[in-house]
């Protein structure tokens, strides 16, 4: 059964609005009407990611003959556009010797997964789930 | 920053902030689950902290 021309625009919304939601954190709410959740989101988690960074965390490469590393570096992109903020000045190289260096990458990860569950969020309430 | 203890506690606020805000909609409701959720992972951390104590790597 195909769909309709006013499904495949919602579904059309939605994919762009995860997008803004995981390229923007709160962005999803934000457009969704919801202005507190979004501003809280979009100051947290870049601020958690920041703190990562000044933690001498790494921003991991995607070297898929290091599974983890591969799954760290998905990780580390899921907070959307600071991560190509923080690479394109040069940041996220990570200072191994730093007593802060695993501190901080558990920063940058859980921030990155942070926002990813932030986008589902985000989904269900436009999918009217919330 | 470098205590162990603060970063902890830093991490623990984010954690918890981020979950509280997706998991309710009330203010009360996520002070609360925000709360209880920082308090478990500072009084987890302590506790599995002095549980390894006398084990040394």
């Amino acid at each position: 059964m195909r769909a309709t021309a006013a499904e495949q625009t919602q579904s059309g919304t939605l994919v762009l609005l995860c997008l803004a939601s995981w390229a923007v954190p709160g962005a999803g709410h934000i457009w969704l009407g919801r202005r507190t959740k979004g501003l809280i989101f979009l100051i947290a988690l870049p601020l958690m990611f920041a703190f990562g960074l000044g933690l001498h965390g790494r921003l991991f490469p995607f070297d898929l003959n290091e599974p983890l590393v591969g799954l760290a570096a998905i990780a580390d992109l899921g907070i959307g556009i600071p991560y190509f903020i923080a690479t394109s000045l040069g940041y996220g190289g990570g200072e191994v010797r730093a007593i802060t260096y695993e501190y901080g990458n558990a920063f940058l990860i859980v921030a990155g997964l942070l926002n990813l569950l932030v986008v589902i969020d985000a989904f269900d309430v436009a999918m009217g789930r919330k | 920053m470098q205590s162990h203890l603060a970063l902890l506690v830093v991490f623990a606020f984010f954690v918890s902030l981020i979950f509280a805000v997706i998991a309710k909609d009330e203010p009360r409701a996520q002070l609360r689950f925000g709360g209880l959720m920082f308090g478990g992972f500072l009084a987890s951390a302590l506790v599995l902290g002095w549980l390894m104590y006398p084990f040394p790597l």
